[in-house]
């Protein structure tokens, strides 16, 4: 019920937009009716709705609109202490969150310093999506990513050591040093990647859903319900990987979820200049599956949809598409001059910075002390500051490592001359590779 | 000439009957060979001429039936025995089952999804509709649905599936119901298929087969007649075969199936109606070797897929002139098998390669580069390269026929070669 409550509490706003003063009139294009009820918090099962949003203006208003439709959601509250977080809760978010933002300001340092080179792309403003997702999965969940990485790796549990070594391109880094910032994978933690072309990550995402079905149906394995996430972009939603992957998902109800950032910039294109419909969340019900808008900069909010989403894809109930509205507060990348976005965009998006936020919750509702969070901020400062020792401690990749990786069975690289496998030859791995 | 008009009765008696898989059954099933010795005898009036001593193996004695006798006083030394082989099995002919290309791809593949529940077939129309070349007909009656998995169109994204179901520990097979269709899927293959194993520092394995139709057919058209295996090999992390005989069709598939790497399996559209008795116990071939399918003294030639076949319609001619070429079908596409194919150079010191990809980039063009690099000293001739023409395939049958490698010009090209 509280996707759907979402869907026709977005409704009812975005119909009312141009009507001042009442937002809670209710929308007339809904078929049927729904009882008001608080919006979060809510612990009714939710259902494949579809909705009827003739009326969505695509035009100057609709910027307002979304706007108005974050007020409302947080009018929607009413009560915060209906919120359920307990005190532990709180600190991990918070401790989760802050991580991420020390670590990719230290990225920023070390990129600007020449440790890190390429493409970087920093994931600051957007916290509370990652924490709000991945702090609810298990350990066996499969977490999918685009090249903006870096804190779905951190989110999902890889050591920070870890994710600053393959930022350095040292050996010790998740992948060796062979993947870069835009390839973060981890066996251990079920970190898919790490996709440097947008779209790519979704279909495997949606293999690796596939594979919890297969496991559950036909390896007949009960406890076979590990829930994939893939985490993707407003970009990434004209191109045809989304769409495919919505339809298949959908069709045989994988356990997944597909998570859009909406950071409103694909580098420099807005999403309004690219996209004939933006809301994005109404594409999910054409396909079969509930769409839902929540307050990406709300870690509290963006946890609550993924708790019943995660629920409902464990339960089978099939895929669930989650639009987050969020804001990257840097550029696309590090080289990303950052022109185009107008200041009062970014001041707008800057007051609402998922960490003020909670902790300013977390305070007011007395669920942690100021010295509580000083203390996490000065951990998270140690974390990061080790892990940027580790990376620089640690060595270069050798050049035995060039070959090591390039196939599973090394048989690959064929038959030589002399009739022995390339692989079985000595020194091989200081040699060339050629087939 | 009279001993030419000697010699041509007598090869015409020699020749097989019956489809070019016919011949194979006889000599690749046991991976024996008909072996043909070839020592000069004097020189004749200008031309040369050859005694040939014929040792068959596992040879239909109907084969040798109606071999003619010499009645100009010529000696013409036969020796059509059916060998018992080293093997030990008696009437190795009546062994084995009889079968078709796409039924012993069946056969393998039946063989695979019992021994392992993780290997899984995913594609358009593989399950209900039994395959477009019926390779998995009847198989979802008996694995379900899951197993045979009835994808919507949408190459790209079920390719990019089955590579992460491969990545969270199935065993996936992506059909493409033509070769050519795999090119929207050509992202996911070169991107994920053949570098995830490698950014992800060896952290997942994608043990998945591409397998699929391609080739020039029927007057199929330009899209429906691609050879992609020049487009893919030079994605690293890519192994690539190419199945075309029942019997290596088999061998290939388990054993591209049972591989830890991303293998991709070329079949060719006019070849699933192949018929070859193969072997009742379980085999599985190597994917990294080639296959010798013809031993000789004069010329290498190497070739692949259905090439094989017009190759070996020009062998019986070439025979029949006097030369004995030596034909390698080399199965491994990428990487290439250069102990057997350096081995054949080292013998006949001269190599024709004839394929069906295109001139520009094919296999062809990777392999005279191989060997000139691995073999330089060895070659007495530049080698010899008969590929498509850079065209796109058209649907008129004369100008089809034209595009593609046929038997008289692999004549030819032996012939200026043998010069050197």
């Amino acid at each position: 019920m509280a996707i759907s409550m979402a869907l026709s509490s977005i409704s009812s706003s975005v119909s009312s937009s141009t009507s001042v003063g009442n937002p809670r009139r209710r929308a007339l294009h809904l078929k049927t009716q729904r009882p008001r009820t608080v919006f979060l918090g809510s612990k009714v099962e939710c259902g494949i709705r579809g909705v009827q949003h003739t009326d969505l203006s695509r035009n100057a208003t609709f910027h307002s609109a979304k706007a108005t439709l974050s007020e409302l959601l947080r009018e929607n509250t009413t009560s915060t202490s209906d919120l359920l977080l307990m005190h532990d809760e709180g600190l991990e978010l918070y401790e989760d969150m802050i991580l991420a933002r020390s670590f990719e300001d230290m990225c920023a340092q070390m990129y600007y310093r020449g440790k890190m080179f390429g493409f970087v792309h920093l994931y600051n403003g957007q916290e509370a999506v990652s924490t709000g997702f991945i702090k609810s999965l298990r350990k066996d969940d499969f977490v999918c990513s685009t090249y903006r990485d870096h804190v779905h790796a951190l989110s999902k549990g890889v050591p920070a050591r870890q994710v600053m070594s393959e930022l350095f391109g040292k050996a010790t880094g998740c992948c060796r040093g062979q993947g870069g910032s835009m390839h973060m994978f981890s066996k251990e933690h079920q970190v898919l990647g790490g996709f440097a072309f947008i779209g790519e990550g979704i279909p495997v995402a949606t293999g690796a859903a596939f594979a919890t079905k297969y496991r559950r149906e036909v390896l007949k394995d009960d406890k076979a319900d590990a829930v994939t996430v893939a985490f993707f972009g407003d970009g990434t939603c004209n191109n045809g990987q989304f769409f495919e992957c919505l339809n298949m998902a959908a069709l045989w109800k994988l356990p997944i979820i597909f998570v859009v950032e909406n950071n409103l910039w694909a580098i420099g294109m807005s999403h309004y200049r690219a996209t004939s419909i933006p809301e994005i969340w109404t594409k999910g019900p054409a396909f079969g599956m509930p769409g839902v808008h929540v307050d990406g900069m709300d870690v509290l909010k963006v946890r609550e949809v993924a708790n019943e989403a995660i629920a409902r894809a464990r339960r089978g109930d099939g895929p669930t598409l989650v639009e987050c509205e969020t804001y990257r507060f840097r550029g696309h990348s590090l080289a990303d001059p950052d022109e185009l976005r107008k200041p009062d965009e970014k001041a707008h998006y800057a007051a609402r910075d998922p960490i003020m936020s909670l902790k300013t919750y977390l305070i007011e509702n007395n669920l942690a002390s100021e010295g509580d969070l000083k203390a996490i901020e000065k951990k998270i400062d140690e974390i990061v500051e080790d892990s940027v020792e580790f990376a620089e401690a640690s060595p270069l990749p050798e050049r035995s490592q060039l070959l090591e990786n390039v196939f599973a069975d090394p048989k690959g690289f064929g038959i030589g001359p002399d009739g022995r496998y390339r692989c079985e030859e000595p020194g091989f791995t200081a040699g060339t590779a050629q087939v | 000439m009279e001993s030419t008009a000697l010699l041509q009765k007598l090869t015409a008696g020699m020749a097989f009957r019956g489809n070019p898989a016919t011949l194979l059954s006889s000599s690749s099933a046991s991976s024996h060979f008909a072996r043909v010795q070839a020592s000069a005898w004097p020189i004749m009036q200008g031309s040369r001429l050859r005694r040939l001593n014929v040792e068959a193996t596992d040879l239909n004695a109907n084969a040798f039936g109606t071999m003619p006798h010499s009645s100009t006083g010529l000696k013409i030394i036969t020796k059509a025995v059916a060998v018992k082989t080293e093997r030990g099995s008696t009437a190795t002919a009546q062994q084995g089952h009889e079968l078709l290309l796409f039924e012993a791809l069946r056969e393998g593949l039946d063989e695979e999804m019992e021994r392992d529940p993780t290997v899984c077939v995913i594609g358009e129309d593989v399950g209900h509709y039994g395959g477009s070349y019926k390779v998995t007909k009847g198989m979802a009656e008996k694995y379900g649905d899951l197993r045979l998995l009835d994808t919507p169109i949408a190459e790209n994204s079920f390719t990019g599936m089955a590579i992460g179901a491969a990545m969270s520990g199935l065993r996936p097979i992506v059909e493409g119901m033509n070769m050519g269709f795999l090119l929207l899927a050509f992202n996911q293959i070169a991107n994920n298929c053949g570098m995830l194993h490698y950014t992800s520092g060896g952290q997942f394995t994608i043990p998945i087969v591409i397998r699929g139709p391609g080739g020039v057919g029927r007057q199929l058209g330009a899209e429906h007649s691609q050879r992609l295996e020049s487009y893919f090999q030079s994605v690293p992390g890519l192994q690539m075969v190419a199945c075309s005989t029942p019997y290596n069709a088999k061998g290939l598939m388990k054993a591209a199936i049972r591989s830890e790497n991303p293998v991709i399996l070329f079949e060719h559209v006019l070849l699933y109606n192949l018929k070859e008795r193969i072997p009742d116990e379980e085999y599985v071939l190597c994917l990294e070797e080639a296959e010798l399918v013809r031993p000789g003294e004069d010329i290498t030639i190497l070739t692949y897929s259905r090439m094989r076949h017009h190759v070996l319609q020009a062998v019986k001619t070439l025979v029949s002139k006097g030369y004995d070429p030596e034909v390698i079908d080399i199965r491994s596409l990428k990487p290439f098998d250069l102990f057997t194919i350096g081995n054949s150079v080292k013998k006949t010191h001269k190599v024709l390669i004839v394929e069906e990809c295109m001139r520009t980039g094919g296999i062809g063009a990777s392999l005279r580069a191989a060997i000139m690099e691995n073999f330089f000293d060895e070659l007495d001739a530049p080698i010899g390269c008969l590929s498509s023409q850079d065209v796109p395939t058209p649907y008129a049958g004369p100008l089809e026929d034209l595009t593609v490698v046929q038997p008289p010009q692999i004549v030819f090209a032996v012939e200026q070669l043998c010069k050197h």
